[in-house]
């Protein structure tokens, strides 16, 4: 099930697309944004609204690193280690974050705070290493200003 | 004559955002020049200019928006790709960030030039703060008439919407960013049926780099003579180099197309940090095949090419390592990116990269044979050529390339059974 104004900001998207399937990925992106991943029910919903088969639905959004299909840690963190923020040591950082936070790469931290993804380039190539914490773009990144940066997010 | 006028990024940091500081510079003076002109001068300037599209193929534009004006069908689309995913690359995101109207005014003398009635801009999912931007460019166009109904007095509408794309670099191909738009896994096509006649909705489309759009009003302002002055003859006009790794000054620089690589290195980017000795480069993006030092003389364009190498320009981006890099290292983490990013279409592709990655993967650890490097080069010669679209190619590629210039130390790490440089994985 997906709240009413999900439904209400989906239905606005459809204007903007000549035919409904068009509209998919702006949904999805709508119906994570409210229920905070996408279980089976919401890609139901989805799927309800915009006229496709189940199957479909399913198919995209597994298709694409940026939807979840499970909870996950309040705040998804990707760190860049493509080969730009790689010659800036990442990989170093992603040490840190596994002494000071309990993170793994692909995993949720134990107070359920972060999700870790060892990310792709974010073209942010020219202040390395970056990451992305949620919408959040972050560069330049030390050992000391990581674990500064993610103490802000409760 | 004012730098609006004949740069894409005008000023490296000042963001024009408001559409009245763009007007008084000279902005959508292309765009008026062309409405009183007509379409068909619009196709003969670009064609003229010579200029190449920016996406990393280098295809000319003047023929694609010819062949998108001359097909009857209807409704037409444009779309830009700003999906923006090759590794290294990050110029699009500085044109949207510093200039975006310019977008703008490049994609409304699209539709103008091949009658589309609707645009979308396929916005790469990792720039979330760009879709808000674009929406709020793309409202203050609208409501100055410059896009919209009967947009510039011309008879024509046009509305433009932003796409979020979310976070698969195939879909950075111009067939499967299509089928995405489309509501469908990102895989690419089968070609032909072409773009320009079978794109978004199976309707004739015009799918352009964020570059490419950006190009076209300059061409418009200082004309299609001055403009194939610029640079290199068989691919003129400025173009964006996103500069990244081991160097002084990274970041995108804005300079004639043909410029050697040397002089972006060393004259732009103030050379490698640290005093240290330059010991590779990717030119292009990491679909380009690695160069060594001595290969620096080579220019920066789609016709020239280096020793042994095929395309060298690809998307602009240029990487730069330093003498204490491993090579193996950095194959192993290209590898890795596109077994990652193999949408899984064919065969080739997803069991080849794939493959890739875990030979590369256990030469860093230590655990490489004599036979690896045959092996590898055996399995890129199976992906080359046979893969559905350019990203299997692309893996080829590189490795080949990585495997042709360093050879000695792949054979170093399997010969010491362990990385000389001592590297993690
Ligand atoms: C795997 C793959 C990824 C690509 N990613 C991009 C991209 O992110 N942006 C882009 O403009 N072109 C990308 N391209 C190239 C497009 O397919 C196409 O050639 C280009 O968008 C055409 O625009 P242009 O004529 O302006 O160069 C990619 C191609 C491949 C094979």
């Amino acid at each position: 099930m997906l709240p009413a104004e999900a439904v209400s900001q989906i239905n606005n998207t459809l204007e903007k697309y000549p035919d409904s399937r068009s509209a998919l990925l702006p949904a999805l992106y709508i119906a994570q944004r409210h229920v905070g991943h996408l279980p089976l029910d919401a890609l139901h919903a989805v799927a309800t609204l915009l006229d496709l088969p189940d199957a479909h639905v399913r198919g995209v959004a597994s298709f694409h690193v940026m939807f979840r299909d499970s909870p996950g840690g309040r705040h998804l963190v990707q760190l860049c280690t493509n080969v730009s923020c790689m010659l800036a040591a990442s990989s170093g950082l992603l040490d840190v974050l596994k002494e000071h936070f309990g993170l793994r790469p692909g995993a949720t931290s134990p107070d359920n705070r972060f999700t870790l993804l060892e990310g792709e380039c974010i073209g942010e190539c020219e202040k390395v290493p970056a990451m992305l914490v949620d919408s959040d773009v972050h560069t330049g990144l030390t050992a000391e200003s990581i674990i500064e940066i993610l103490a802000r997010y409760e | 004559m004012s730098k609006l006028i004949d740069r894409i990024i005008p000023d490296p940091v000042r963001c024009i955002t408001g559409i009245s500081a763009y007007e008084a510079e000279g902005g959508f003076r292309a765009l008026k020049k062309a409405a009183r002109a007509g379409p068909d001068f619009v196709i003969e300037e670009i064609v003229r200019a010579g200029l190449r599209g920016r996406g990393g193929a280098g295809f000319p534009t003047g023929r694609k928006w010819a062949a998108v004006a001359e097909d009857t069908a209807t409704p037409k689309y444009i779309i830009c790709n700003a999906d923006e995913g090759e590794p290294g690359t990050f110029k699009d995101r500085l044109i949207l960030e510093k200039n975006p109207f310019l977008l703008i005014e490049g994609m409304a003398l699209a539709a103008f030039t091949v009658k589309a009635g609707v645009g979308y801009i396929y916005l790469r999912g990792e720039y979330p703060a760009l879709f808000h931007l674009l929406e709020d460019v793309i409202a203050q166009c609208r409501k100055k008439g410059y896009i919209g109904p009967d947009f510039m007095g011309t008879g024509a509408d046009l509305e433009l919407y932003v796409h979020r794309g979310a976070g698969a670099y195939i879909c950075g191909e111009e067939t499967a960013m299509i089928e995405s738009l489309e509501g469908k896994r990102g895989q690419p096509r089968s070609r032909p049926p072409y773009t320009v006649n079978y794109g978004y909705m199976g309707k004739p489309t015009l799918a352009s780099n964020v570059e490419t759009f950006a190009n076209v009003p300059i061409i418009l302002n200082i004309g299609a003579e001055s403009y194939s002055k610029i640079g290199s003859p068989e691919s003129p006009g400025p173009k964006l180099f996103s500069v990244s790794g081991d160097v002084v000054r990274p970041g995108v620089y804005e300079l004639p197309m043909g410029v050697p690589l040397s002089e972006i290195i060393y004259e732009h980017c103030g050379g490698i940090k640290g005093g240290r000795a330059l010991k590779a480069v990717i030119p292009g993006g990491v679909s380009t095949a690695v160069l060594r030092s001595d290969d620096l003389a080579c220019r920066m364009d789609f016709t020239s090419k280096c020793e042994g190498s095929m395309g060298i320009i690809g998307s602009g981006a240029v990487i730069v390592f330093d003498e204490e890099t491993c090579m193996v290292h950095t194959a192993y983490r290209i590898a890795k990116f596109f077994a990652h990013e193999s949408c899984g279409k064919c065969t080739p592709c997803r069991e080849g990269t794939d493959w890739i990655r875990a030979i590369l993967l256990r030469m860093e650890q230590g655990l490489g044979v004599e036979d690896d490097i045959r092996l590898l080069r055996e399995v890129c010669g199976n992906i080359a050529g046979n893969s559905f679209c350019a990203l299997g190619d692309s893996a080829a590629i590189s490795t080949i390339g990585f495997l042709d210039k360093f050879g000695d130390e792949f054979e170093a790490h399997i010969k010491g059974k362990t990385c000389p440089f001592g590297g993690p994985v």
